[in-house]
């Protein structure tokens, strides 16, 4: 499993870069992974005000449609157009290059999981 | 149901890293690597399949044409020694019990290819549908080993390791040969929309089948290639899947393989005179829809009427066409609405895209 230790994760397979700033938000490599090729990405507008648990995205691969998760609440002030642009950084590079979106985040980040919690959570 | 049946490809499609998932009981392959990559491979060069998990049935005997002729809705006594055909099995109300190839390797010896998850109902059927004819039915899935070469370079991949004159092996022919030294039945068919080779052999020659395809293929471009892009390439080549276009609610009529149903036959068969007021009446029918959008209309889908809402029809499978750039789906909708260059709209988790009707299939090979 590889997980990045800097990050914290929801068990909905969202990463939090808390230590950036404004914070960073992605998917994990066993999400892009599970997902297979992911060739379309929806994410929420900027200025938008996502909910920590509840959908704000949406992530389209080969084999499926999955919801993208907040994993904090706040407001998104900045998306990844690249992302947008070239889905498939998400599989190639889930914890750099396919970075989703960047929320001004509002109170405190409840309820992640840290690198080994998550490694543990997904069973490996 | 569990995952309890392993292909003797097992341990190879764990070396090479597979993504593996459960197929109607089976440990199979979905995916090497990129799904798109190897989708692309067959489309361009040439992809190496494990399709073990299909059930071999093989029906033998004096009278195991004329049964066949019974429990099938083709005219199966009229395929040509080492020929093969595309066919189904019907209930008496003219669902569609499964999808068959069946392959004639004698004047009395048949070979019938059904879908994994189908493969014990349809040897129970074809056992039960033959009791008064001469022909014995076994099910002979366990006796075979089905490997898959699919794309533009199959040819001269299989060509390299068989003395088999391939240019004389014609689409929908199967002879019996080596490849490789191992004995295999080898038919030029697949499910894929390329031309290639399905090789059926015995199970102990699997591992050794495989690795002398994959290294003959290396220099070709041939890659493994697993039910993720199975998939998608079957659904841009416009043929059906059980489960999803073909159902036990759904009549051949519907699914536009009228053609397959032979009315006129001399004999009674299971399902004839449900199927002969089927093909009068057909309310819906099977169609492609394309998206100008990037979301894609999914399996079970709501097809709509893009002005009113109101529902038309059902999406049945649906992907990103990693050939064509665009989602693609196939649906079932009001046989009015089946034109192409009709406009429509799929309910997408709430959303109402729009979407055209386009004729089938939505990739044709040059």
């Amino acid at each position: 499993m590889h997980a990045p230790q800097h990050l914290r994760y929801s068990k909905e397979h969202e990463w939090l870069d808390e230590a950036a700033s404004p914070a960073v938000v992605g998917i994990t490599r066993h999400a892009a992974e599970a997902l297979g090729d992911v060739v379309f990405v929806e994410l929420p507008e900027v200025g938008r005000v996502v909910v920590a648990g509840e959908p704000c995205g949406e992530l389209e691969s080969t084999k499926s449609v999955s919801d993208m998760y907040a994993p904090v609440s706040g407001e998104v002030v900045e998306i990844n157009d690249a992302v947008v642009e070239d889905p498939a950084l998400v599989n190639s590079d889930p914890f750099g290059a396919g970075w989703l979106f960047k929320v001004r985040i509002d109170g405190e980040a409840e309820g992640l999981l840290s690198a080994d919690e998550y490694a543990a959570f997904c069973g490996e | 149901m569990t995952t309890d049946r392993r292909t003797p490809l097992d341990a190879v499609h764990d070396a090479l890293g597979a993504t593996m998932t459960d197929f109607a009981g089976w440990r199979m392959p979905l995916r090497y690597g990129s799904e798109r990559d190897e989708h692309t491979a067959v489309r361009t060069t040439a992809g190496l399949f494990d399709l073990t998990h299909m059930g071999e049935i093989e029906v033998t005997g004096p009278e195991a044409a004329r049964a066949l002729d019974h429990a099938l809705v083709g005219f199966v006594s009229k395929i040509g020694i080492d020929r093969a055909r595309y066919t189904m099995i019907c209930t008496e109300e003219g669902g569609i019990v499964d999808d068959l190839i069946v392959y004639r390797l004698g004047e009395e010896h048949f070979v019938v290819v059904a879908n994994a998850s189908n493969a014990d109902v349809v040897a129970g059927s074809l056992k039960h549908r033959s009791t008064d004819f001469d022909a014995t039915v076994r099910d002979a899935s366990e006796e075979y080993t089905l490997l898959a070469v699919q794309g533009p370079a199959s040819t001269g991949i299989v060509g390299s390791l068989t003395d088999a004159d391939l240019p004389a092996l014609k689409y929908y022919a199967i002879l019996r040969t080596e490849v490789a030294g191992v004995p295999v039945l080898l038919a030029r068919t697949g499910y894929t929309g390329e031309d290639g080779f399905e090789l059926f052999a015995a199970p102990g020659d699997a591992v050794a089948l495989w690795d002398a395809l994959l290294a003959a293929g290396k220099p070709h471009g041939l890659v493994p290639a697993g039910l993720s892009c199975r998939d998608t390439l079957r659904l841009e080549a416009g043929m059906p899947l059980y489960g999803h276009e073909l159902t036990r609610d759904t009549t051949p009529y519907e699914a536009n393989l009228g053609r397959v149903v032979r009315l006129d036959k001399p004999e009674d068969f299971v399902g004839r005179e449900a199927l002969a007021a089927a093909e009068a009446d057909v309310r819906r029918t099977l169609v492609g829809l394309t998206s100008p959008g990037k979301r894609v209309p999914r399996a079970g889908y709501p097809v709509v009427d893009a002005d009113s809402g109101e529902r038309v029809g059902e999406v049945t499978s649906g992907a990103p066409s990693p050939t064509l750039g665009v989602p693609i789906a196939m649906a079932y909708v009001a046989s009015e609405r089946a034109e192409p260059g009709t406009r429509l709209a799929v309910d997408i988790r709430g959303k109402a895209e729009p979407v055209e009707v386009v004729a089938l299939p939505f990739y044709k090979r040059g």
